[in-house]
């Protein structure tokens, strides 16, 4: 089982990452903005983390650029969401060491697709 | 949180963040050039419009979209925040919740409205106005493609990826595997790149591939393969020369049309229709519990658990001998002590810091100080105090009457205040703390103060009190409280949809408490509530009389004396006892009551004290402290004044439950008949 840490502030997408991810068979981990997310990452290894940029107490640009200083999560893939199709934040994040975005709002097969994208099939 | 609903849940998180949203702006209007509360509001919008879209409450999202556009200038320096801004950005708030309760389209003359008025207040905003900005954005899973072009193939790729993609969690196997969905006939590794083993870092990508494509495929998909890494790598995509055979066209054919769908508005698995027709009323049913405070309650289960064992060991093993009725007793004390910590910590569970109900009042006095153009200071003291869920609901609006009464006749106009010589700015105070099994909730204002005059004048229009009667102050600010005090005249559109004091306080004794006033003439007034921290159970005194079982809660005992048979009789028809040289009047129960049972020879005096006054209860044997899980009395007998519910003894008996409010009223009201009569 391949698991996936998913860091946003708002529950209630955490929660639909979560259904979406959980239903097609993957283990997912729940932090509610970079601080945790960050520690969590610490803590043990993910197959894949979903972040969102916008939070309080560290942002997702934070949060990644930390995360790939950590060696147990070397070459972790981490999709960030965004709203915009906004090329200088994605440009931003991609440059702290994302591996890919998804664009809100996102159905679940938008989600699957990506994952599977990133983590092979 | 409601199980796997995320349109439930996103329904209360959409109401937190427009609460935290609301504080910030709030905050705004006194620091309009803050960054840090810009930035929150800013945020708060962002995640309400990102999460709105994503289940479906579109309206809200395209709605919120523009008050976002409009904070992102802010943030972006283009404009400046503005109070007019700010007090557009809340009624846009307040239309925000609404669209999140219903989604329906008939509000969108509404919206119009709001949107208007923002951008008008955006226009109005010194800094230079560039652009238009505000268009509802339209976004899609992946980056622009021009999309139009036809399969052409067969395509020769050649990539290389960043050096550091790997690093950065791009897995070019992955990619290759993607590739080879799509059709790849051919694919060529280039490893000259690839330094020394010495060299080498694992995590370097030094490769570069060549990939033979079908016909078939649409350079759309194969970019798309890419799309993540496409910027920074080495991407060659190009009409191959040699036709080549297109066998796996079905394959290819499913890709490019799932990478070719745009982003419909669809709910996710689990979550059914959007708003609209939900009951709205759910959202507010849930508590968010601390997780330490759940371990903490997994503990005590725990603890229970082990001790269910022993005593089920015991119980196989028989009880018998001292040793066995030893460890029987120990059982017994161990559950006793875990039910009192279970209750505790389950009480616990119920409580949220009064901070959630305080935030409400500071909107209220922001829009009550636009209304009657006084400047209005609220000042909040112990948010932390914590509160049970229920009472700090059923609190709110006793306190915005309180609040809109303090506001409309306690604060004074500003020339009215200069005048009097006082700040030209008003202050309501409102503080809250815990004492013993009470919370205190104090509404102070800086005003005028209660005229005295008025209040009696309207007091014997409306026929409470006759001309001439003699009434102490405190008795004569009690009359506020009345039913009928309320007059149309006191109802305008500030102080009350017709609601008077006597609902507060009928509020406020449904909840068990206590609301007491004083005021001071030109000082102001303050208004004090005294709310139990919980509904279900407290600590009480189980008392008999005749031979029934009462409770009295602990927190209204002071002490409990012997009634001498002496004193008794000395003090009949006068029922007044001297407690350390004041004399206290008391109720013997057994009268009250009709028991027509003969007295204990022994009989106690329990002293309750309500409001700062006291009276004796004499009752015939204390029985001892009692955990009274609280029952509400029957539709039948709720009217009778004197006991405010029931309990369960542990025998299975029925106790009644003595409301210590009405009993001092009545002992106090004796006394004044007996002062009266001489």
């Amino acid at each position: 089982m391949t698991s996936i840490l998913t860091v946003d502030d708002s529950s209630s997408i955490r929660m639909a990452i979560r259904i979406a991810l959980s239903g097609a068979g993957h283990d997912v981990a729940e932090a509610s903005d970079g601080a945790e997310g960050l520690a969590k990452a610490r803590g043990s290894k993910f197959d894949l983390i979903i972040t969102d940029l916008n939070m309080p107490n560290m942002n997702g640009l934070e949060m990644i650029r930390e995360i790939r200083k950590l060696p147990i999560q070397a070459g972790t893939p981490i999709i960030f969401l965004t709203t915009e199709s906004d090329d200088a934040m994605k440009q931003e994040a991609k440059t702290a060491g994302a591996t890919g975005w998804l664009v809100k709002p996102f159905v679940a097969d938008h989600l699957l697709k990506v994952t599977r994208k990133v983590l092979g099939a | 949180m409601s199980g796997q609903d995320p349109a439930a849940a996103f329904r209360i998180e959409a109401g937190e963040l427009l609460d935290t949203t609301e504080q910030a702006l709030l905050d705004l209007t006194h620091r309009l050039d803050s960054r840090d509360l810009i930035d929150t509001v800013f945020r708060g919008m962002h995640t309400l419009k990102g999460s709105g879209a994503m289940f479906g409450f579109d309206a809200l999202a395209g709605f919120t979209h523009h008050c976002e556009s409009a904070f992102d200038r802010v943030r972006k320096g283009q404009v400046q925040a503005t109070e007019e801004l700010v007090a557009v950005t809340l009624s846009a708030m307040d239309h925000m919740r609404a669209l999140v309760e219903c989604n329906a389209g008939d509000l969108e003359a509404e919206s119009a409205a709001i949107l208007k008025r923002l951008q008008a207040a955006l226009s109005a905003s010194p800094a230079p106005v560039h652009d238009a900005g505000i268009a509802p954005s339209t976004s899609q899973l992946s980056g622009d493609h021009d999309g139009d072009e036809l399969p052409g193939g067969p395509w020769n790729v050649h990539f290389r990826l960043p050096v550091e993609a790997m690093a950065n969690g791009t897995n070019p196997l992955v990619l290759l595997d993607e590739l080879r969905d799509l059709g790849a006939t051919r694919v060529a590794a280039i490893t000259q790149d690839i330094p020394a083993l010495d060299q080498l870092d694992p995590m370097q990508c030094h490769m570069a591939w060549d990939i033979e494509l079908p016909t078939t495929v649409a350079r759309d998909a194969i970019e798309d393969v890419f799309i993540f890494v496409m910027d920074e790598m080495e991407l060659v995509i190009e009409r191959s020369e040699q036709t080549l055979p297109a066998e796996i066209d079905g394959a290819a054919d499913a890709v490019t049309t799932e990478n070719g769908s745009a982003v419909v508005p669809q709910l996710l698995p689990g979550s059914a229709e959007p708003a609209g027709n939900r009951p709205a009323k759910a959202a507010s049913e849930s508590v968010r519990v601390p997780a330490e405070r759940l371990d903490l309650l997994m503990d005590r289960v725990g603890e229970l658990v082990i001790v269910q064992s022993r005593l089920a060991q015991l119980a196989s093993a028989g009880i018998s001998g001292p040793t066995g009725e030893l460890a029987l007793r120990s059982i017994s004390e161990e559950v006793e002590r875990l039910a009192n910590e279970l209750r505790d910590t389950m009480m616990v569970l119920r409580m949220v810091p009064i901070a959630s109900l305080f935030g409400r009042f500071r909107r209220l006095v922001h829009d009550l100080a636009r209304e009657t153009g006084k400047t209005i200071d609220l000042v909040t003291d112990g948010e932390s105090t914590e509160i049970d869920k229920t009472v700090s609901e059923r609190l709110a609006d006793p306190i915005v009457h309180l609040i809109r009464n303090a506001c409309d006749h306690g604060l004074e106009t500003k020339d009215e205040r200069l005048a009097a010589g006082k700040s030209p700015e008003g202050q309501i105070r409102l503080s809250a703390r815990q004492t013993g099994g009470e919370v205190l909730i104090k509404i102070e204002d800086d005003g005028r103060g209660m005229d005295r005059e008025r209040v009696r004048a309207k007091a014997e229009a409306c026929g409470l009190v006759q001309a001439g009667q003699v009434l102490s102050d405190a008795e004569l600010l009690q009359m506020i409280f009345e039913p009928g005090f309320s007059t149309a005249a006191q109802v305008t559109n500030l102080s009350g949809r017709g609601v008077g004091m006597d609902v507060v306080k009928r509020t406020i004794e449904g909840l068990r408490g206590q609301i007491d006033l004083t005021s001071e003439p030109g000082k102001g007034s303050i208004i004090t509530l005294r709310i139990p921290l919980t509904l279900a159970i407290i600590d009480g005194l189980l008392v008999r009389v005749g031979c029934g079982n009462y409770v009295i809660p602990l927190s209204a005992v002071e002490e409990c004396i012997e009634l001498s048979l002496e004193t008794d009789i000395r003090s009949r028809g006068r029922s007044m006892i001297q407690l350390r040289e004041r004399l206290v009047p008391f109720l013997r129960l057994r009268e009250l009551f009709s028991t027509g049972t003969r007295p204990d020879p022994f009989q106690k005096i329990v002293v309750i004290t309500s409001g700062g006054e006291r009276v004796g209860l004499v009752v015939d044997q204390i029985i001892g402290s009692h955990q009274t899980v609280i029952k509400s009395m029957s539709s039948l007998h709720r009217s009778i004044p004197s006991f405010s519910g029931a309990t369960i003894l542990g025998d299975g008996g029925v106790a009644l439950i003595l409301d210590v409010v009405q009993l001092v009223a009545l002992g106090q009201n004796r006394e004044e008949r007996l002062r009266a009569a001489g």
